[in-house]
């Protein structure tokens, strides 16, 4: 059937089984490899991204419910003119990655985190950065996402 | 135990008998360093002396207007210099490092270095004639000594395309990449002063451009290559002195980062091709058993699956895409065949180590002193101790992916592989083809650990077969179960340790540990003590065991510092001062146990609920120790509050990288300590995924690791693995100094619930 939502704020159609997950259509049909497929049952959290500004771990979202939706990936973070948001300026910033696999889905989730919180507390991120990093970067994920708001906050100060 | 009591003190040689335990030491010091040197004069003899490899690397990555030198680098006309490493980079950012060793050498202009990967070609190393090398350069006689273990690693490091051990910045990045910048460097200054017509110890250099200050003319590396190239490189050039340095030992932004960011990363899972097919598959759930019979229908009748594939042990589905592969494979009803392995289970491999070492013959036996003796002496009180950790599986989040394409006789491979070469040699060998009809394509990679090392790696030798079969190219991926129930694991392993005191100090101590490999010559034993034994008792199960990070260190590590914290119990010691009465007076161990119990203010009192832990491991030439603080959350599991490590690799290159490398190696070992088992029944693995199979996540991590280097200036050691091994002692020993109750068995959860 064809399926009809928007990626990165450009409108797509596909022809999928209603029950491909997201994550495959992205990856498979469409080209962006960018979300990661890690486990397939949600439990890491490679393969997040934004559907209508939430949260959604792709692997265990069936594209039918996609219909009408609005879906942000990693590829879509930069800016119109191609400059890092600035949670991907923070992770640079902090030299996050290290194999990096884990890191797209990382960043989707703390972009989520602060674009509901504004600035997080240390419960906060501990409660909503429930990704898998096997190579261990979370103490550097904390300091970015710490980073990327502490210049938001003064960013907006000086606004 | 003798491997290496005194690192520090034994460096003249003695020759009163009375000093037998030195002596062992010396030799094991000399032999270490002369594999170290015969790895490095492997790769000199491949790329300095044979003439035609070299030519035919140069060939491999230069080009009209990039002249390249000794099969590692390349400089273009506008200076961008190129480095290839023959080390694939998984993660722990040595491409950087070893980048920043070259560049500091050959003061060329950091910004205009790029790092590529070297192709996969025998240019670019030589297994076999670097193993040959061993027995030579070291001696019949020397070579027959070193333990399989550390022939095993050298061997691993020797072809050179090999990454593991962490041996790059040690062996690659000190003997290759260090002299082929200092020689590259001597050949420009050479072609600088021709040109000039000055003498060359009136050239200076930096940023990649010779200048002669007298006249202030100078030259840029762009204008000199070409006729540089033409000149022989010096074998044996003079690197800079420490103060000299400019790059290395400097906080370099990792080059690999900012397309790690942003998507744009191509891992190995992510490589398309016009046409592509995606396959899975479903390996029999028992290792060592094979596919009966399996009907290939259901999975034909899926929309989107194009075939299936029979494999000995194995059954392919292929379809459009991942999830119609997918979606084939569980609509099949594979039978298999469980191996004879239907009695392995995890209680009865614990079993069958245990009755091995009460009445078993010891494989291996290292040590020295009269171990029985102590034990036996008046007075002496004896402590015993049996230890047990589990299967670990590596859980590399890109799970294995391989894409090959069979076409007019030659395999096309792309995928993440620690040895790019041998990977072609497996390949051709499952194909049936000749290896010079395999090319294949070295991608980044989502982890490896270990996993990745190809003699281990079966995908390779499935790619192989799976597209040869078909006419367009197929990429073949692994789903999480199949990935996590068909490891080359960490071994399950079991240790008994006794040890006799006498007025607070260790008079002899015995480890004995069933597993399948040995640890000696891999692990050296820190402790200074009158009488020691490790013996090892050979046990192999149904599964394949494989190097997963820090190899033995780990267990061994385990074992040995929780045992220490237990003697410092009986002797009614603060563990800390107790090592540091058994590690040499002014030894580097005892500087790094030192700083790690200054750093976390070792001995200042806790808050209320929170326990205190310390350990310290010898791995890989680095000496690491940790301390980590605890607590316990409301269901009892525990909580890691602070987390200290102080680390001694001799020289930090690049001490940005090398503080996550050891951080994120504390935290992968307090994961595998706190909740990670593969377990096995009936032969097969029971974890299927992350939902059973737990890796530590950012709540539960140490907010921040508080990693500090010692510089001491000896030998390069390395930091991808080192940090690992103390972790799980340090956090065991925490949990012992809080509850009270001694943790023997891991992973931690498992026996909190028990």
């Amino acid at each position: 059937m064809a399926i009809a939502f928007t990626v990165n704020g450009k409108p797509v159609s596909v022809e999928a089984d209603a029950d491909t997950p997201l994550l495959w259509v992205l990856r498979d049909d469409l080209g962006m490899t960018g979300t990661k497929f890690g486990c397939g049952i949600a439990a890491c959290g490679a393969c997040s991204v934004h559907v209508d500004g939430n949260l959604a771990r792709s692997c265990s979202v069936p594209v039918s419910e996609m219909v009408g939706k609005s879906v942000t990936t990693i590829e879509g973070l930069k800016s119109a003119e191609g400059t890092l948001h600035r949670v991907q300026q923070a992770w640079i910033d902090a030299q996050v990655p290290q194999c990096g696999y884990c890191q797209s889905g990382q960043i989707m989730a703390a972009v989520a985190l602060i674009e509901k919180v504004g600035t997080p507390s240390d419960q906060q991120i501990d409660e909503a950065m429930t990704n898998i990093c096997r190579c261990g970067t979370y103490p550097r994920i904390r300091k970015a996402i710490l980073a990327a708001t502490g210049a938001a906050a003064a960013a907006e100060g000086a606004a | 135990m003798a491997d290496n009591p005194n690192p520090d003190l034994d460096l003249p040689e003695t020759t009163a008998p009375a000093e037998k335990t030195k002596r062992k030491g010396i030799k094991r010091r000399i032999f270490l360093a002369g594999s170290a040197l015969v790895v490095g004069g492997g790769i000199f003899g491949v790329w300095w002396t044979d003439s035609s490899v070299k030519a035919k690397g140069n060939a491999l990555i230069g080009g009209e207007g990039k002249p390249a030198f000794g099969s590692i680098l390349t400089i273009a006309e506008d200076d961008t210099v190129t480095v290839f490493s023959p080390h694939i980079d998984f993660g722990q950012g040595s491409h950087t490092a070893l980048a920043q060793m070259l560049a500091d050498e050959l003061d060329a202009d950091w910004s205009k270095v790029a790092i590529e990967q070297a192709p996969a070609d025998l240019a670019f190393a030589n297994a076999a004639l670097a193993k040959g090398f061993l027995p030579t350069m070291a001696g019949e006689t020397l070579a027959g000594l070193i333990p399989d273990a550390v022939i095993g690693m050298m061997a691993r490091s020797m072809p050179l395309m090999i990454t593991g051990g962490s041996s790059a910045i040690r062996f690659t990045g000190e003997i290759a990449m260090r002299r082929t910048g200092a020689a590259v460097r001597a050949a420009l200054l050479a072609e600088a002063a021709d040109r000039l017509g000055v003498p060359e110890r009136e050239l200076t250099t930096a940023d990649s451009v010779v200048t002669h200050a007298k006249s202030g003319k100078s030259l840029r590396y762009g204008d000199l290559a070409a006729g540089a190239a033409q000149r022989s490189l010096a074998s044996d050039p003079v690197l800079k002195a420490r103060d000299q340095w400019k790059l290395i030992g400097q906080p370099v932004p990792r080059r690999d980062i900012p397309a790690k960011v942003d998507g744009s990363a191509v891992y190995g899972i992510d490589f398309t091709l016009p046409d592509m097919r995606v396959a899975t598959i479903a390996a029999a759930p028992v290792r060592g058993g094979t596919l009966e019979s399996v009907d290939e229908a259901p999975a034909m009748a899926v929309k989107g699956v194009e075939k299936v594939i029979k494999l000995p042990d194995a059954v392919v589905v292929i379809g459009s895409g991942y999830w119609p592969a997918t979606k084939g494979l569980q609509a099949l009803s594979p039978k298999f065949t469980d191996g004879g392995h239907a009695a392995v289970s995890t209680p009865a491999i614990y079993a069958a180590q245990g009755k091995l070492m009460a009445g078993g013959k010891p494989d291996n036996e290292a040590g020295e002193g009269d171990v029985e003796a102590a034990f036996g002496a008046a007075n002496a009180k004896l402590v015993e101790a049996e230890y047990r950790v589990p299967f670990l599986h590596h859980a590399m989040m890109e799970p294995f992916a391989m894409t090959g394409h069979f076409k007019d006789g030659t395999l096309h491979l792309w995928g993440g592989m620690q040895d790019p070469l041998s990977t072609r040699a497996k390949a051709a060998k499952a194909a049936g083809i000749d290896v010079e009809k395999v090319v294949f394509h070295p991608m980044i990679m989502g982890g490896g650990f270990g996993r990745r090392f190809p003699d281990m790696v079966e995908i390779i030798d499935q790619v192989a077969v799976v597209a040869k079969q078909v006419p367009y190219p197929v990429k073949l991926v692994w789903s999480r179960e199949e990935e996590v129930r068909h490891g080359t694991y960490r071994p399950q392993s079991s240790a008994r340790l006794k040890a006799s005191l006498k007025d607070g100090q260790i008079t002899a101590m015995r480890m004995d540990y069933a597993q399948s490999g040995n640890a000696e010559g891999e692990v050296p034993f820190i402790y200074n003590l009158p009488a020691a034994s490790r013996r090892h008792f050979a046990y192999q199960s149904n599964q394949i065991d494989g190097p997963w990070r820090s190899v033995n260190a780990t267990q061994i590590g385990f074992y040995t510092e929780s045992f220490m914290d237990e003697l410092a119990l009986a002797a009614g010691a603060d563990p800390y001062e107790f090592r540091r009465k058994h590690l040499p007076e002014g030894s580097r161990h005892l500087k790094v146990l030192d700083e790690v119990a200054k750093r976390a203010g070792w001995g200042t009192p806790l808050p209320e609920g929170v326990g205190r832990g310390i350990a310290i491991v010898e791995s890989f030439d680095t000496i690491a120790a940790e301390v980590v603080e605890v607590a316990l959350k409301e269901d009892g599991s525990p909580k890691v509050l602070r987390a200290f490590a102080v680390v001694d690799c001799g020289t930090t290159i690049n001490p940005l990288n090398a503080e996550a490398q050891i951080a994120g190696g504390l935290i992968m070992g307090l994961s595998s300590a706190m909740g990670e088992a593969v377990t096995l029944d009936k032969g097969a693995v029971v974890e299927s995924n992350f939902a059973d199979y737990p890796i530590l996540k950012l709540a539960d991590a140490p907010p921040a690791v508080d990693v500090h280097f010692i510089d001491s200036g000896a030998k390069t050691g390395g930091i991808g693995e080192p940090g690992l091994p103390p972790a799980s002692p340090a956090l065991a020993n925490a949990l012992a100094s809080l509850t009270g109750k001694r943790i023997r068995n891991l992973p931690v959860l498992a026996q909190a619930k028990a």
